[in-house]
This record gives structure tokens, C-alpha cells and sequence, in this order.
């Protein structure tokens, strides 16, 4: 007896030391990184926080990054991202980006937050005068300072709250790294008219970072916002940046997001979003994959109130060896909810994109009104996408659809323009904008929507210039696939 | 002068020959019908004189405007001045109707080196032509012939006639599907357009459409061949004998 539980103590110990070892050699530069800020949040960070912190470490270490195994992610292959000893990267004067910083403002914002490597910048930021009814800081301020609004009472109800951790495990990687972000309050029955603009740039001269911003949006009853969270990279350095977003509409609640991916083609982008929607709370959720080389977009709404809508609206334009991988997973909790998603995906060259619609329709949430569509342009036969939908139905009253289509260019259209002169590029623009502009109708916010539109116009452009060099590519088959289902 | 010069055509699609040896001259000015039984090769003319390129030409030339028609493109052959009506006009969505217009005058005018025409420079002419196509202005704000009636498509085909100024314009079976009011408007349009300068190719299947557009010639296409040629009066005799006439008779004098 009291050998074998000598045996067995060591056994434990012996686990313990290997998965030291084990969490050490994986994961060195994140173990090196967690160290660095639970030691730096060691005096000034609540005790719940530092609790999140290690829970969000212990999910990580344990699950560790998803293979192709797994079945969320059967079409991305992190293999070789996730080996990449990215680091974390200290704050630094940022002042010297002062210049360069005007290309990427948002004209026409109620206020920009700029991030630079993951650290709030207040000397680039432009806080203008902001409307009544709203606050907004950097997530790191709102602890220490000293606010009624900001004070880590009101966060505490909902930083961690909704981001799965359990499931997610960059969510849990990001929970126990981030270092800043922004913290946005609307008051209750506040109209925030103009966008708010969160810059977060990756600016790394010869270093590969990882940033883990956060970001908390709180929309309290009948309040009406719109945030553009935009992803930048200065500089040719491939970085990794891994952000979660956790947006809580309260009663009656208008919210819009903006997620702008344009960051540098080396870059590696997780990002995440959970939606957290009250009664008859209006949420939009609109992503904008213009760069990055491995990017993975999350959005994750759940209905939890009674006759929410969301939309859930996306494109991503795909060139090169860019891999774009959106992973929608939407859940009607409670009745009368609607959710409509709209993803249209163009990809040339090597690209591939992923669309992977996940609805789950609990079993109280009767009259749900889901709708999913997913749309692709191929534009060259090299180019692949991957579309998925998935519907997990547990109410008996509900209506949920779901489509998608692959095609090309019509060259019926093409004809027509170019038989009423268009050059056969401009042409090809005209067309390939055309389908990004169905996302464009989509976007209520008229200062963020012509801000995109731009970005988009300037990505096409680039897109059907490259094509024209390297003519030849163009698939000759027109392959379409489309189902619709009833359920 | 010559505007159109179609000398011996022949033209095939996915190898079988449709243009068999055709020929036709239009002057500046005149006003040519093309009639024919359905299959006699009618859209094909129109097709290969708007360079579509599944259509191959085999043998033949043809000259617009004293330049080698063949060896352009779409686009230049729509620059030099040629346009064509679409029997069906393509819908393209996202892309307004008035944006178009303007972008394909410009493209035109950059063609040619001219100034591009902004927003100030083409409302007043966009106006007087949608008047004159009885055209709604909210019918524009929307996207190119989405959601329009077969009436609209076609009336919106003539009004980027009315706004592009074309050389030679070519109507293929832009009566077809047409109700009595629209085909009165349809012809209006065209009628209004009608100049010294310019030529008219109105392909047709009936005589109907050439009440309100009299032609100054007509000629009828059977089997990818002119089979008989004459004035106005050639196609009110077609739709009284049928075409069944033409193709038995051999003794109509070329024109």
C-alpha cells in the first residue's frame, strides 16, 4: 500500500515537471510573455483579472493551437504560424509615426484610439470633442483611472464574460496576454453619431511581434454607436496579431462593427468578436479582409434577448498566397431573433478563402429567422474557397436558409461594358466592385462605409492590375455550386 | 461616305457557319433594315460587327469608317463610334445607371483625348434624353437594368444611344417584346437621333418596328446571304408573302 503511493505521488510530480518542460519548450516566447505581464499587473490589476488571466493561460497551455484535426479548423493550417517565435514588443515613443499615421485616419470619426504594437498611444491618438454620452479610454487607463464610469466595477461585469475560452483557445491566449485595447461605454439613450475609430498598427523594424489587443464595447439601452477596429502594418515585418472584441448591446441597442483587416501580406491575424445582444437590441457586424497572409475572423454573436436582429456582414478579397478563413457561429438563444449573414468572397492568384457558417438555433428560441449566403468570385483557377454551412436546430418553429455560390466574372457583363467602351480592365473593376458593393449597401454608417470603400476600390484595383499581367490565368469552365436548404 | 463596308463575310459559331458570303454598304445618313427569318444569321451580323469574340469571321472584311473593323476590340470598336442595342440587355448589379453612362461617355472621350465630362456637364443632357425616352429619373438611381420590364431594358439600350452619339448604331431586334406604347417610344428616340452623320442598322424579325423607323433600305437575310434588297415597300411586301417569298425568289435585284 504504502509503495504504491509513493509510486503514485511521483508520477503526479513526474506530470507536473513534464508539462513545465513541455509548456516551456512549445510555447517559450508566450510563457515569457505572460510572465512579463502578470508581473507588470502584479500590483495595480484586480484580483479577478489576474484570475482571468491564468484561467485564459491554463486553457491555452492545455489545449494548445488547433490542428486540421479539428474540425473548426479542417481548412487552416497554423502549423507553420504558430512555430514562429513571435514577441511581445515594449512601448516605445511612437512619435515618429506621427506622419505616416495620416494615411490611415478614418475622416469624418467622433474620436481615433491608436495602438501601436499593442500599446495605447496617446500623443497620435486624436480624442476631438466627445459627444455626451460617450466614454472611451484605453482599456489599461480604465483601471487605474479613477472614473465612476471607467472604474473596474463596470468593467468587471463584462471584460471575460462572453469570449469563450473554453472552446477558443486563442481567445484564452489573448484573455491572458493583452496589454491594452480600448474600453468604450454608450450611455444609455446616447446617439453617437460619427464612427469611433480604433487603429491598432503593428510597427516592428526587424522584429516579429505579437500584439493581443482587447477591446470592450458596452451599448446600454436604446444607446446607437458604430466602431471601426481596423488592423494595420507598417513596414514589411510578418507580426501576429491576436485580437477579441466582446460587444454587449443592451436593450434596444443600435451597434455597428467594423473589423478592417489590412494588414502587411506576411501578417498572421486572429481575430475574434462575440456579440452579446439583449431585447430587441439592432447589431451589425461587418468584416473587411483586405490583408494579411493567414487570417482567421471569428464573429460570434449570440441573440440572448428576445426579437434581436443581426447582421453579420462580410468580405474578403484574397490575392497571392493569402489564406482569409471566416468562422461564423451565431446563436439564437431566445425567440423572435433574426440574423442574416452576407459573406462574398474574391480571390485570384493562389488565394484561399474559407467560409464556415455555423447557426445553432437553441431550444427556446422559437420563430428564429436565420439566413446565410455566401458568395465567391473566382478569378483564377489556382484560386480555391472552402464553404461550409452548419445548422444545429433544437427549436421546431423556426425558418433557417442557407446558400452559396462559387462563379466567375460574367462575361456576358464584361461584353456589355466593353461594348459601351470601357477598357477591358476598368471593366473588370467595375464588375469585381460591383459584387463588393453588395456588402457596401450593407453598411448604415455613411462615413465608415465611403472610408471602406476606398480601401476596397484601392485593393481591386491592385487585384485586376495583376491579373492583366499575368493574363493566362483565367479558368475557362464556369463551376457553379449552390445549395439551399429549409430547415 | 461609306461608313459601313461589309465586303464577302462569313462568320461561324462554335464551327458552323452562320454568315455566308455577305455583303452591304450604309452611307452616313441612311437608315438600313435588316429582315430575315429566325436562324438566317441576323444577331450574328450584329454580334461580330460589336466583336463579341465567340464569333469568328472565316472570310471577308469589313470597314467602319475607313478602318479595318475586324481587327478591333469591343471597346475600340465602341470608341470609334459603333453601338449596338442588345436584343438582351445584361443586368449588372451594383453598378448605378447614370455612373455608367457617365463612365462610358468618359471612356470614349478619353479615347479620343478629350476632357472628362463631370457630373455638372452631364445632368442637363442626361435629363433631355430621359425626357425623351419618357424614362423616370428614380428608374436611374438604380442599378444597370436591374429590376426593369422588358420595356425599360430597351428604352434604356436607346437612351445610351441618345447619350453616346454613335456613328453607326445597330438595333438588334429592339422591337422584340415591345408593347405598342414602348415600341412608340423606342422609335421616337431613335427617330430623334436620326442624322446626316449617322447611320442606322435596325435588325428586325417583323415589319412592325419600320412604321415608326422608316427605313431607307431594306434588305432580307436568308440562309447568311442578302437574298433581296429594295426601299420601305420591300417590307410591307415581306409581311404580306412572308419570308418563305424571299427565299424562293431569286429575281430581286441587289441593292
Amino acid at each position: 500500500m504504502k509503495r504504491s503511493r509513493k509510486t503514485k505521488v511521483n508520477v503526479g510530480i513526474l506530470r507536473q515537471e513534464k508539462k513545465m518542460v513541455g509548456t516551456t519548450e512549445r510555447f517559450g516566447n508566450y510563457l515569457e510573455a505572460y510572465n512579463h505581464v502578470t508581473a507588470q499587473g502584479a500590483e495595480h490589476e484586480p484580483v479577478w483579472l489576474k484570475q482571468m488571466r491564468e484561467d485564459g493561460w491554463a486553457r491555452f497551455t492545455a489545449k494548445g493551437f488547433p490542428t486540421t484535426h479539428d474540425e473548426d479548423w479542417r481548412f487552416t493550417n497554423l502549423a507553420a504560424a504558430t512555430k514562429t517565435p513571435f514577441r511581445r514588443a515594449g512601448k516605445t515613443n511612437a512619435a515618429h509615426l506621427a506622419k505616416e499615421i495620416e494615411g490611415y485616419r478614418l475622416a469624418g470619426a467622433t474620436c481615433q484610439l491608436v495602438f501601436v504594437n499593442g500599446h495605447f498611444s496617446a500623443e497620435l491618438s486624436e480624442m476631438g470633442n466627445l459627444p455626451r454620452g460617450l466614454e472611451i479610454c484605453a482599456l489599461k487607463r480604465a483601471f487605474d483611472c479613477g472614473l465612476e464610469a471607467c472604474a473596474p466595477g463596470g468593467i468587471e461585469q463584462h471584460l471575460g464574460r462572453y469570449a469563450d475560452v473554453r472552446r477558443d483557445v486563442f481567445a484564452a491566449l489573448n484573455t491572458a496576454l493583452w496589454e491594452d485595447g480600448a474600453y468604450l461605454r454608450i450611455r444609455r439613450g446616447a446617439a453617437i453619431e460619427h464612427p469611433v475609430h480604433l487603429l491598432y498598427i503593428s510597427a516592428s523594424a526587424g522584429l516579429q511581434i505579437m500584439t493581443h489587443p482587447r477591446t470592450l464595447v458596452v451599448a446600454e439601452e436604446h444607446s446607437q454607436a458604430a466602431v471601426v477596429e481596423d488592423y494595420v502594418s507598417i513596414g514589411e515585418e510578418a507580426g501576429f496579431s491576436n485580437a477579441v472584441t466582446e460587444l454587449v448591446a443592451g436593450e434596444g441597442a443600435i451597434v455597428s462593427h467594423y473589423l478592417v483587416e489590412r494588414e502587411n501580406l506576411a501578417a498572421l491575424n486572429v481575430s475574434t468578436l462575440r456579440i452579446e445582444q439583449a431585447r430587441a437590441a439592432n447589431v451589425a457586424s461587418h468584416s473587411i479582409l483586405l490583408g494579411g497572409g493567414m487570417v482567421r475572423n471569428n464573429v460570434h454573436p449570440v441573440l440572448a434577448g428576445e426579437g434581436t436582429e443581426c447582421l453579420i456582414n462580410g468580405l474578403f478579397v484574397g490575392a497571392g498566397h493569402q489564406h482569409l478563413d471566416n468562422y461564423m457561429l451565431v446563436e439564437h438563444a431566445r425567440p423572435n431573433g433574426a440574423s442574416r449573414q452576407f459573406y462574398n468572397g474574391i480571390l485570384a492568384g493562389h488565394s484561399r478563402g474559407v467560409f464556415h457558417g455555423r447557426i445553432i438555433v437553441h431550444k427556446d428560441a422559437q420563430k428564429t429567422d436565420a439566413k446565410q449566403t455566401n458568395r465567391n468570385l473566382l478569378l483564377a483557377d489556382t484560386a480555391r474557397i472552402d464553404t461550409k454551412p452548419q445548422l444545429e436546430i433544437h427549436a421546431d418553429d423556426v425558418k433557417c436558409t442557407h446558400g452559396a455560390t462559387i462563379g466567375q466574372i460574367e462575361e456576358e457583363q464584361l461584353f456589355y461594358l466593353r461594348s459601351r467602351g470601357f477598357p477591358e480592365i476598368e471593366a473588370r473593376n467595375l464588375l469585381l466592385h460591383a459584387f463588393a458593393a453588395e456588402c457596401l449597401d450593407r453598411m448604415a454608417e455613411p462615413a465608415a462605409r465611403a472610408f471602406i470603400d476606398e480601401l476596397i476600390r484601392q485593393r481591386l484595383h491592385e487585384l485586376v492590375l495583376a491579373k492583366s499581367e499575368q493574363e493566362g490565368a483565367l479558368p475557362d469552365e464556369e463551376e457553379v455550386q449552390s445549395w439551399e436548404e429549409v430547415g | 461616305m461609306a461608313l459601313l463596308e461589309i465586303e464577302n463575310l462569313h462568320a461561324s459559331v462554335d464551327g458552323h457557319e452562320i454568315l455566308k458570303g455577305l455583303t452591304l454598304t450604309v452611307n452616313a445618313g441612311e437608315v438600313h433594315s435588316i429582315m430575315g427569318p429566325n436562324g438566317s444569321g441576323k444577331s450574328t451580323l450584329a454580334q461580330v460587327l460589336a466583336r463579341r469574340e465567340a464569333y469568328e469571321v472565316t472570310a471577308g472584311s469589313v470597314r467602319f469608317d475607313g478602318k479595318d473593323l475586324l481587327e478591333m476590340s469591343p471597346e475600340e470598336a465602341a470608341c470609334e463610334g459603333l453601338f449596338m442595342a442588345f436584343q438582351y440587355p445584361v443586368e449588372i448589379p451594383g453598378v448605378g445607371n447614370a455612373y455608367f453612362l457617365r463612365s462610358a461617355m468618359n471612356a470614349v472621350r478619353k479615347y479620343h483625348g478629350q476632357d472628362q465630362l463631370d457630373a455638372m456637364d452631364f445632368l442637363p443632357l442626361y435629363k433631355e434624353r430621359l425626357n425623351l425616352l419618357e424614362m423616370d429619373e428614380k428608374l436611374m438611381n438604380r442599378s444597370v437594368n436591374e429590376g426593369f420590364s422588358g420595356g425599360e431594358k430597351k428604352r434604356n439600350e436607346i437612351l445610351q444611344l441618345a447619350m453616346l452619339e454613335p456613328k453607326l448604331a445597330i438595333l438588334d431586334e429592339t422591337d422584340s417584346g415591345l408593347d405598342i406604347d414602348a415600341l412608340r417610344i423606342v422609335a421616337q428616340g431613335v427617330n430623334a437621333m436620326r442624322s446626316n452623320d449617322r447611320g442606322f442598322l435596325v435588325i428586325t424579325h417583323y415589319q412592325r418596328l419600320l412604321n415608326y423607323i422608316k427605313p431607307d433600305f431594306v434588305h432580307v437575310l436568308v440562309d447568311g446571304k442578302i437574298a433581296a434588297s429594295g426601299g420601305a415597300e420591300l417590307a410591307l411586301e415581306l409581311e404580306e408573302r412572308g419570308y418563305g417569298w424571299a427565299e424562293a425568289d431569286e429575281q430581286v435585284q441587289h441593292a
